[in-house]
């Protein structure tokens, strides 16, 4: 159906936007897997160049950061519900070093994995939130744990890839 | 006393792409689709009225609404029309009683799952985006 012109100049640039949340959704949906700026930009279409400068417009902060975050947050998932090690944690979410991983846990939570753990634990269960709503209205934002089969391929960590610098 | 509820508002960015992913990917149902005339209502000139629901719950009307006039102004719409292509907006929960089947046949269509398929204490949860931007919980809720 044609859009009518007085509609027009008030569109926004809706396959703009739909190309970025693509990307998004790349790192919200595959952050366990070796994710580098080509690939995320790619997912979008973008240069890589464009592509962080239009992400952090309309996201908020750069994709990097944003896949740092994510990474971060599941790990937080993790520790509060998950039977596994701080390292295994780790290697889950997308890091290859447990001391960047501790290192932007720390700056990101205030307290160390193993502290967040032992707070949480202390604390009791989670809240009774459906997980998706947590998901989706966090941000960055728990998710459902991964399926096993992430932990075949390789899991490296790009994001302090100087460069792969989203 | 409120006793439920019948009718709930989908931001889509086309309603014509939007009846296709609800009926052919998902399998809803058309509830209504018809077209608004100023005699009916003044002011509403071609707003068309296009509402789905799951099969197996007649008496909800899922109203998948374009945001412009007469609903919102245009400011509004603009508003509304980048926040769903961001992929703002959840739009629900979704049962299932097979959420790991459902999920195969969905995916099979090519809807987008941004989770698959996973193990919560309240069930099995998936989410997926629908052809607009915008996401559902899709959840076989235990002891149901």
């Amino acid at each position: 159906m044609e859009t009518p012109r007085h509609m027009r100049a008030l569109m926004p640039d809706v396959e703009r936007l739909a190309s970025l949340r693509a990307a998004k959704d790349l790192m919200d949906h595959s952050y366990s897997e070796e994710l580098d700026l080509d690939a995320i930009a790619g997912e979008a279409g973008y240069s890589r160049f464009h592509f962080v400068r239009s992400f952090r417009d309309t996201y908020g902060r750069t994709p990097r950061a944003y896949l740092s975050e994510r990474r971060i947050e599941r790990a937080r998932e993790l520790l509060r519900t998950a039977n596994l090690t701080v390292t295994e944690i780790c290697l889950l979410v997308g890091f290859s070093s447990l001391g960047s991983f501790s290192a932007r846990f720390k700056e990101n939570v205030g307290v160390s994995p193993s502290e967040y753990r032992e707070r949480e634990i202390a604390r009791g269960g989670p809240p009774p939130i459906p997980g998706c709503f947590v998901l989706m209205w966090s941000t960055p934002t728990p998710q459902l744990r991964r399926s096993p089969r992430r932990q075949d391929g390789p899991i490296v960590d790009r994001t302090n890839s100087r460069r792969g610098e989203p | 006393m409120i006793t439920g509820l019948s009718h709930t508002t989908v931001w889509v960015l086309d309603q014509n792409s939007a009846k296709n992913f609800y009926t052919e990917k998902l399998g809803f149902d058309v509830r209504d689709d018809t077209v608004m005339t100023n005699e009916y209502m003044p002011g509403t000139s071609g707003f068309r009225w296009l509402t789905v629901g799951p099969k197996r719950q007649p008496d909800l009307r899922m109203l998948l609404a374009e945001p412009k006039p007469p609903m919102v102004d245009d400011e509004s719409a603009k508003a509304i029309r980048a926040l769903v292509a961001k992929g703002a907006f959840g739009a629900g929960v979704l049962d299932t009683d097979d959420c790991r089947k459902t999920y195969e046949e969905l995916r099979k269509k090519g809807v987008q799952f941004l989770q698959e398929p996973a193990d919560r204490p309240y069930g099995v949860e998936a989410v997926f985006r629908d052809d607009s931007g915008n996401w559902f919980s899709l959840t076989e809720r235990k002891g149901r």
